[in-house]
C-alpha cells in the first residue's frame, strides 16, 4: 500500500496545480495575518475563504489527478497487489500532499502569526475538510468512469455542500418558522460536513454571540467536549464511509 | 495451468462473454482471435483480474483467481497500449515495477534489445507509441514470469523491433511457456501460434491447432483457412 | 477685638469638653462589655465602640444613637440566619471593619445584612459581608458612604437579594466595593445625584447595577463581568456612564448594558467586550455614545427602532459578529467617524475616512431577527453571498442606517 503512495508522491510534487495551490494557501493566510491588526479577524477571513478553497480544490484536484493517472492504476492492477491496497495507496499519496499543502499553506503562517487555539482549530478542520473532500472526490471518480462525469459530479457534490444545502435549510426555516426547529436545524447541520467545520470553529469565535438567542442551545450540545468529540466523530464518518464504499466499488471495477 | 470454467460478463446490456470454458497449457502459444468486439480483449483482461466477471471462475494453476493477486506475479502482461505515469522517467518505471514486485529483473535481453538503458532519463509522456511498445514488452519479460499475455505485440513497432520481439518470444515458448497472444496480422499469428484461439459474439467458436485448422480446411494460409471455416461453418448452420 | 477672643476661647473650651465627654468603650471576650449589645446601652452620642476581634452572634442590633462602630481585626457579627444583622436608625453612624455574616434568607422580607433606614450622613467602610440575603440596604436616606466593603451573596438562582440596595436615596457614595453573587449587583429605586465608582460587581444573577427611576446619577470606572447582564438603566434621565468595562456577560438575554426608556445621558470611555450584546437600546433618546471600545461582542448595539437621537461617534467596534441589528426601517439615529474592521470601502484622498459609507446593519443580520435558529448558517458561503449582494443592491436592510464617514485606522486608547 505503502509503495503505492511513495509512487504518488513521487509523482505529486511536481503537480504544478499542488503547487499553487499551496503557494496560494501560504500567500493568503501571511497576508490575512499580515494585514488584519486583529488576528482573530483574520481568522475569520480565513475561515470563510478555506470553508470555500480547501472542499472546492480537493474535489476538482483528486478527480483530475485519480483520472489522469489511470494508466497507472491499470499498470498496477495487472500486478500481483491487492485492489483495496492500490485505492488506499493513492489516497494516502493524493489526500497526505493536500493536507501537506494545508500544513504549508496555513499551519506555517499560524506558527508565525497566531498560534492559539483559534486557529488552530480552523487549521484542524482544514485538514478534516481536507480528507472528507478527498474521499468524495474518489468516490466519484471511482463511481463514474467519464472523466467529465466524474469532475461534473465533484463540483456539483462541492456546490450542493457548499452553497444549496445551507439554502435549504433557510428555506425550511423561512417555511416552517412557527415551529421550533433548533434541533432540526442541528441535526441538518451535522450532515453537511463544510457546516459542521464551520460550526467547530465558530464556537471559538463567536462565543458571545452562540450564548445569546438559540445559539446556547448549540453551545451547550456542541460546545462542550462531548460535543466536540461527536463532531469530529461525524466528520471522521464523513471521511471513512466514501473511503469503504469507494473501496467496494473498486473492487468489482473494471479497468 | 489456467483453467476458464462458464466465464460470464456483460457491460449493461451488452453481453461480452457468454460462458466461455477452456483450458491453457504450459508450452502453448495460443492465439486469441476474433472480430472486433468479439470479447477478446475482456477475457485477456479477465484472466488479469483487470476486469472482474459476474459468473464463472478462472483458475490458475489450480487456484481461483478472484481471491489472491499473488497468481499476477507469474504473468507478464504487455496491454495494447502501454499508458504509463507521464511524469515518470523509463529507468524510474524499470526501478518502481522491480518494487512493486518485490523482485529482481530476470531477464534484460528484451531491454538491451531494444537500446533502452541509453533513454532511462527520458519521462515516459515525450515517448513514441514504437518506444512505449518496446518498454511495454521488456517490462512483460522482465522477472522471466512463466505465463506471457501479449496484447497486439508487434503493432506500431518499427520493422526491426517487431524482428526481435518474435524471436523473443519464439525463444520464450522454447523454454516452455504458456504465451497468450493477440494480433490481427495473420502472417504472424501463423509464425509465432501453434493454436488458435477463435471468439464470436462472447462466444468460442473454435480452438484448433493451427496443422489441425489448415487440414479440415485444406487451405495452406491461415487467413484463408479461418475464412473457409467461417464460412463452411455459416453454411452447416443455414441448413 | 476683645470680644472675639473670647468667644473663640469659649468655643474651643467648649470643644475641649465634648471631647472629654467622648467616651471608648471597649466590646470583647474578655473586656469590661462582652457584647455589643451592653456597650451600645451604656454609650451615648459621639462615643466609639471598639470591637476586638471574636464571633459575636448578632440578632439585629440596632443603633440608635450616633456613634462610630470599629473592628479591630476584623470581628465576625453572625445573625446566624434568623434576622437581620444589623439596623442603623440614627444619623451620624460609621460602620467600620466587620465580618457580617448569614442573614435570615426568605422572600417575605428584605433580610440585610447593614439596614440604613431614615438616617443621614453614615459611613460604612471596610467592612465583609457573606452569605446576606440583601447585602447593605438603605432606605430613605441621604449623603451615604458605602466605601471599600466586600459583598458575597447567596449566589441561588431564587433566594438571593441585591448586594447594595437603594430606595428613595439622596447623594450617595459608593466606591472601591466588590459585589459578588447577589441578584443585582447594586440596586437604584428613586436614588438621585449619586456617585458609583471603582467598584467591581460580578456573577451576579441579574444585573451588575440596576437604575429604576433614578435620575442624575452617574458611575465611573466600575467593571461588571459575568453578570446576567452587565448594567439595566431603566426609565431615567441623565445618567453619566464613563470608563466602565463591561465583559462576558453572556446569556440569551443577556446584555453588557440595558438602556430601557431613558433619556439624555452620555455613554463615553466605556469597554464592552464579549458580551452577548454590548449596548441594547430601547425606548432611548438623546444619548451620546462616544469614544468606547466594542470587543468581540455578539451583536455589538442593538438598537430599536422606538429610539431617536442617539448619537454615535468615535467608538471601535472589533471583532464582533454583528456590529448593530434593528427592528424596523425607521431610524432617527446617527453614527458618524466611528471605527468599523468589517469596513471595506477605501480611502482615495488619503484623510483617513473612507470615502464611502459603511453600512453596519447585515442582511444576514436582519434574516436573524425572524429566524433566530438560522444562527447556525453564520459565515456560510450562502449568508456570505447574501450579504454581499445586498452590499451592493441595498433591498431589505434600511438605506438610511450608515457611517458617512468611517474611520479607516482604529482609533487608539
Amino acid at each position: 500500500m505503502l509503495k503505492v503512495t511513495k509512487y504518488v508522491l513521487h509523482d505529486i510534487v511536481r503537480n504544478k496545480i499542488l503547487i499553487a495551490y499551496t503557494v496560494f494557501l501560504f500567500v493568503l493566510s501571511c497576508c490575512m495575518f499580515y494585514l488584519d491588526e486583529n488576528p482573530d479577524k483574520a481568522v475569520s477571513s480565513l475561515l470563510t475563504i478555506i470553508n470555500i478553497i480547501v472542499p472546492l480544490v480537493s474535489m476538482i484536484f483528486t478527480t483530475s489527478y485519480f483520472y489522469n493517472s489511470y494508466e497507472f492504476i491499470e499498470l498496477l492492477v495487472a500486478q500481483p497487489l491487492k485492489r483495496t491496497n492500490i485505492l488506499l495507496g493513492e489516497y494516502i499519496g493524493i489526500a497526505g500532499s493536500l493536507t501537506v499543502a494545508l500544513i504549508i499553506g496555513l499551519g506555517i503562517p499560524i506558527c508565525m502569526y497566531a498560534l492559539n487555539p483559534l486557529a488552530l482549530t480552523l487549521f484542524y478542520t482544514g485538514i478534516l475538510l481536507s480528507l472528507i473532500f478527498t474521499s468524495l472526490a474518489f468516490l466519484c471518480s471511482v463511481a463514474t468512469r467519464d472523466k467529465a462525469k466524474g469532475m461534473g459530479l465533484s463540483l456539483l457534490i462541492w456546490f450542493f455542500f457548499s452553497v444549496i444545502y445551507d439554502g435549504l435549510i433557510l428555506g425550511i426555516l423561512y417555511s416552517f418558522s412557527d415551529y421550533p426547529l433548533e434541533k432540526t436545524v442541528l441535526v441538518l447541520t451535522a450532515f453537511n460536513p463544510i457546516d459542521l467545520g464551520r460550526i467547530i470553529v465558530m464556537l471559538q469565535m463567536d462565543v458571545s454571540a452562540l450564548m445569546g438567542y438559540t445559539g446556547a442551545l448549540y453551545k451547550t450540545i456542541l460546545g462542550t467536549n462531548w460535543g466536540l468529540f461527536i463532531s469530529v466523530a461525524i466528520l471522521l464518518v464523513w471521511f471513512i464511509v466514501p473511503l469503504l464504499i469507494c473501496v467496494k466499488i473498486f473492487k468489482k471495477k473494471n479497468l | 495451468m489456467i483453467e476458464i470454467n462458464q466465464l460470464r460478463k456483460s457491460f449493461g446490456k451488452l453481453d461480452v462473454l457468454k460462458g466461455i470454458s477452456t483450458t491453457f497449457e504450459p508450452g502453448q502459444v495460443i492465439s486469441i482471435l476474433g472480430p472486433n468486439a468479439s470479447g477478446k480483449t475482456t477475457l485477456i483482461k479477465s484472466i488479469l483480474g483487470m476486469v472482474i466477471p459476474d459468473s464463472g471462475t478462472i483458475l490458475f494453476e489450480g487456484k481461483d483467481t478472484s481471491i489472491d493477486p499473488y497468481y499476477k506475479k507469474k504473468i507478464g502482461y504487455m496491454p495494447q497500449i502501454g499508458r504509463y505515469p507521464d511524469n515518470m522517467k523509463i529507468g524510474q518505471l524499470f526501478e518502481m515495477m522491480k518494487d512493486i514486485r518485490q523482485e529482481k529483473a530476470h531477464d534484460e535481453e528484451l531491454l538491451h534489445q531494444f537500446d533502452l538503458p541509453s533513454m532511462f532519463n527520458k519521462p515516459m509522456r515525450t515517448l513514441s507509441g514504437g518506444t512505449r511498445q518496446k518498454v511495454s514488452a521488456a517490462l512483460a519479460c522482465l522477472f522471466n514470469p512463466p505465463v506471457l499475455i501479449l496484447d497486439e505485440p508487434t503493432a506500431g513497432l518499427d520493422p526491426v523491433a517487431a524482428e526481435i520481439l518474435k524471436a523473443k518470444i519464439h525463444k520464450e515458448k522454447e523454454k516452455g511457456k504458456l504465451i497468450l497472444l493477440t494480433s490481427h496480422i495473420m502472417s504472424e499469428v501463423d509464425e509465432l501460434a501453434d493454436q488458435i484461439l477463435y471468439m464470436m459474439e462472447g462466444q468460442i467458436k473454435f480452438n484448433y491447432t493451427i496443422a489441425d485448422l489448415k487440414d479440415i480446411t485444406g487451405e495452406n494460409k491461415l487467413g484463408k483457412a479461418i475464412m473457409e471455416y467461417l464460412k463452411a461453418e455459416t453454411y452447416v448452420e443455414s441448413n | 477685638m476683645a470680644r472675639k477672643i473670647v468667644f473663640l476661647f469659649i468655643l474651643l473650651i467648649a470643644q475641649c469638653s465634648i471631647a472629654l465627654a467622648q467616651q471608648k468603650l471597649i466590646v470583647g471576650p474578655k473586656e469590661k462589655y462582652t457584647t455589643i449589645e451592653k456597650a451600645l446601652a451604656a454609650s451615648k452620642n459621639g462615643d466609639e465602640i471598639i470591637v476586638k476581634k471574636g464571633i459575636y452572634t448578632s440578632l439585629n442590633i440596632t443603633i440608635n444613637k450616633s456613634i462610630t462602630l470599629t473592628g479591630q481585626g476584623q470581628p465576625v457579627l453572625d445573625g446566624k440566619g434568623k434576622d437581620e444583622v444589623l439596623t442603623i436608625l440614627v444619623n451620624g453612624v460609621t460602620v467600620n471593619g466587620f465580618i457580617i455574616k448569614n442573614t435570615n434568607i426568605g422572600s417575605s422580607k428584605d433580610y440585610a445584612g447593614i439596614r440604613v433606614f431614615k438616617a443621614n450622613n453614615v459611613k460604612i467602610i471596610n467592612n465583609t459581608l457573606q452569605n446576606t440575603f440583601f447585602g447593605i440596604y438603605l432606605s430613605d436616606a441621604d449623603d451615604i458612604l458605602v466605601k471599600n466593603n466586600k459583598l458575597t451573596g447567596t449566589g441561588h438562582p431564587t433566594q438571593s437579594g441585591n448586594g447594595i440596595h437603594l430606595w428613595q436615596c439622596n447623594r450617595i457614595k459608593i466606591e472601591n466595593n466588590t459585589i459578588r453573587r447577589h441578584r443585582d449587583g447594586i440596586y437604584f429605586e428613586f436614588a438621585k445625584q449619586s456617585l458609583i465608582q471603582n467598584n467591581l460587581s460580578e456573577q451576579n444573577n441579574r444585573y451588575g447595577l440596576h437604575f429604576m427611576f433614578s435620575d442624575d446619577d452617574k458611575y465611573i470606572d466600575n467593571t461588571f463581568r459575568n453578570n446576567g447582564s452587565g448594567v439595566a438603566v431603566m426609565y431615567t434621565k441623565r445618567i453619566t456612564m464613563l470608563k466602565n468595562v463591561f465583559e462576558k456577560n453572556t446569556g440569551s438575554s443577556s446584555y453588557g448594558l440595558l438602556l430601557k426608556d431613558i433619556s439624555d445621558s452620555r455613554i463615553e470611555h466605556n469597554k464592552f467586550s464579549l458580551n452577548t450584546t454590548g449596548i441594547y437600546f430601547e425606548g432611548c433618546s438623546r444619548i451620546n455614545v462616544t469614544n468606547n471600545d466594542f470587543l468581540q461582542n455578539g451583536w455589538a448595539i442593538r438598537l430599536l427602532a422606538n429610539c431617536e437621537s442617539d448619537h454615535f461617534e468615535n467608538n471601535n467596534f472589533k471583532g464582533n459578529t454583528f456590529d448593530l441589528s434593528t427592528n424596523g426601517t425607521h431610524f432617527q439615529n446617527k453614527f458618524i467617524n466611528n471605527y468599523w474592521d468589517k469596513y471595506e470601502g477605501y480611502d482615495m484622498d488619503r484623510n483617513k475616512i473612507g470615502d464611502v459609507p459603511y453600512r453596519p446593519v447585515s442582511l444576514y443580520s436582519q434574516v436573524l431577527e425572524k429566524m433566530p435558529y438560522a444562527v447556525m448558517l453564520m459565515r456560510s458561503l450562502m449568508v456570505n453571498l447574501l450579504d454581499k449582494a445586498e452590499k451592493a443592491i441595498p433591498s431589505i436592510t434600511p438605506e438610511i442606517i450608515k457611517d458617512e464617514q468611517p474611520r479607516i485606522q482604529s482609533i487608539a486608547r
